[in-house]
Parts: C-alpha cells; sequence; structure tokens
C-alpha cells in the first residue's frame, strides 16, 4: 500500500522541504506532496503533517492566523474522520489554535529562542507520532523555537496524565525529567502530546531536522516510521 | 454606523508571563522604586460597521473569544465607541474575561 501524506504550506511556514524529503526517505512507497493552505480537498490523504516555520509572521499568536486559513477547517474534518494529523514546532502551535490539542504554547520562561538537540523520553499511549518508539529509549531531536512553554491548568495537565496523552518529554540523558533538562519551562515537562485517540499529535522537536544519518545522529527516523505504522495499522 | 473597539488582551492571572518580569526587571535597573505587579499584553483597535451598540458589542466578543484572545492563556476587556474614525462618543465596554 502507497502512503498518501500531504505537507501544508502557509506563507511563513519554512520546513515543508526537509519534511517532504523526510517522509521520502523514511516511508518505502510513500507518496507526499505539498498542500497549500487555500486547499480543502484533503480527504484522499492518510496523513497530514503540518510542519514548522513561522506561518503568518507568527501574528498575533503563533499558529493564530494560520488556524482560521481555508485548510484550517479541512483538517479539523479530516482529523475528525480519523485521518492522521501530525504538527511539529510550528504545527503544533497551529494544532492548538485549531482546537485540536488542548493547552497553549507560551513564550520560553527564559525568553531566549532556543535551537538545541534535546534527550526525548516516550510514554503515553502509542500515537500516530510515537507508536514504533520504544518507552525505554531515550532519544536525541532538535528543538529550535521562542515559544514552546506548554502550558495548561492543573485539572487538564492531570487529565493529560490520565489519558496517557503526554507522549514525550524533556529529559536529561539517563532519561530523568529536571529542571536542567527542560529547554523551555514546559509544564510537566511536556515536549509532545495527542489528543485522546491518537490519530492527532502535535510536538515541540524537529524529527526532519535529523531523519537522515548524513547528521549524525537520525532518530527523527523513528517519528516518521511511527506515522506509516500508525496509518498501516489503521487501514489494516 | 462606524464603531471603534478598543481591545485589552493580557495574560490570565496564574499564566507565566516571562516578558512581564523582564520588563519589570528592566524598570528597577532604571532606578524605579517599589514596583508591583507588571503585565505585558496588546491593544488592538478595529473600526466596523454595525446597526446598533448591542450588535457591535455581540461582534467585538465574537472577535476576541475566537480569536484575538486565546482562552487558555489570555484575557480580554473592550470598550466600543460609536464614529469609528471620530474620537469621543458613546463608550460601553464588557467585562474582562
Amino acid at each position: 500500500m502507497s502512503l498518501e501524506v500531504g505537507v501544508v504550506r502557509f506563507p511563513g511556514t519554512n520546513c515543508e522541504t526537509e519534511t517532504v524529503r523526510a517522509v521520502r526517505d523514511t516511508i518505502p512507497s510513500s507518496h507526499v506532496e505539498i498542500l497549500d493552505h487555500r486547499r480543502t480537498d484533503i480527504a484522499r490523504f492518510d496523513a497530514v503533517i503540518l510542519p514548522g516555520g513561522f506561518a503568518y509572521g507568527d501574528y498575533l499568536r503563533a499558529g493564530a492566523i494560520a488556524a482560521r486559513a481555508p485548510i484550517g477547517d479541512a483538517v479539523r474534518a479530516f482529523a475528525r474522520d480519523g485521518g492522521v494529523v501530525v504538527g511539529f514546532c510550528n504545527g503544533f502551535q497551529q494544532l492548538q489554535e485549531l482546537g485540536m490539542l488542548p493547552g497553549a504554547l507560551i513564550l520560553n520562561q527564559t525568553l531566549h529562542y532556543v535551537c538545541a538537540t534535546v534527550h526525548l523520553r516516550v510514554e503515553g499511549r502509542p500515537s500516530a507520532a510515537t507508536c514504533a518508539l520504544d518507552s525505554g529509549t531515550v532519544y536525541q531531536i532538535p528543538i529550535a523555537h521562542g515559544e514552546g512553554c506548554f502550558w495548561a491548568d492543573d485539572e487538564e495537565i492531570r487529565s493529560l496524565e490520565d489519558h496517557g496523552q503526554i507522549v514525550l518529554r524533556y529529559c536529561d540523558a539517563n532519561g530523568d525529567c529536571s529542571d536542567e533538562s527542560n529547554p523551555n519551562g514546559s509544564r510537566g515537562h511536556i515536549a509532545g502530546i495527542c489528543n485522546q485517540a491518537g490519530n492527532v499529535v502535535g510536538m515541540m522537536p524537529h524529527p526532519e531536522r535529523n531523519a537522515d544519518p548524513l547528521v549524525g545522529n537520525a532518530d527523527g527516523v523513528h517519528i516518521f516510521r511511527s506515522l506509516a505504522s500508525y496509518c498501516l495499522r489503521e487501514a489494516a | 454606523m462606524n464603531w471603534r473597539a478598543h481591545i485589552e488582551v493580557t495574560c490570565r492571572p496564574g499564566v507565566l508571563d516571562p516578558e512581564a518580569k523582564a520588563v519589570k526587571e528592566a524598570l528597577g535597573r532604571l532606578g524605579v522604586e517599589g514596583l508591583g505587579r507588571t503585565r505585558v499584553g496588546k491593544l488592538i483597535e478595529v473600526d466596523f460597521d454595525a446597526a446598533e451598540q448591542a450588535e457591535a458589542e455581540q461582534t467585538v466578543e465574537r472577535m476576541c473569544s475566537e480569536l484575538l484572545a486565546h482562552p487558555v492563556v489570555e484575557r480580554y476587556s473592550y470598550r466600543v465607541e460609536s464614529g469609528g474614525d471620530q474620537p469621543g462618543g458613546a463608550v460601553s465596554g464588557g467585562e474582562t474575561r
């Protein structure tokens, strides 16, 4: 079966090329194409990726204007029908603005834009972006953001924990979470969450930036393989 | 009839506001003493048409709740004036929410 993957591009998106390449390189027999933000005919795809960047210049709030583009309603409907939707970085912010994932991503507590490779721990339910990852392994994937501090109130955090929706946490090389291993001040060291079904996932790390052994560590590959195996399992 | 909305969006109490913290520290470095609560937000002004005051307020309420403020981390307040391009006029306001 060939996997049909769409990568959405808004004005200001800047990671679509790497994302397309990562999908091509890591998912054999996939067909991937860039989707203009004005499109609404996306039902035929198996998965839609919202890549990183600064859609609409991050005006108002990161992801806010993008979420009101024509493709926004289509992405919401696509996920409601069981389609896989994964957002990386700015894409995560867009998913929250679309109301598809809870919480908000606010200014890093350090006030600094942070660009680094971080350690990540996998937990929670087997989501569309993490189902092929091993919960006992610490992965390394780059982050690059100014507004990545995950915020939700206590009740929401508890609900995310209870439903296994926290799928990635910032940690150290041993898998332990501490203030030192939290690059942006996120509550609960949260780096990625999914919806209750697991088909919608948002994560701050950029797996497209290390999906090729050429760049050294290629842990990002596992995120794309998860996407593929989740889609194939759903189709089975 | 033309109206002008003045909308203020600020962080909800309890939400970390590192920008305000940095501003407060910088004000302290200016030599300002006794600094207390400091918040940083946005001011948004919009001129628009509506038949009457109640409709104008409803429209602004919608602008705020559906786009201008993020309900999880921000709250908003506004006032609506008649005569978008003339200063003054009848002023009404919504509660901060």
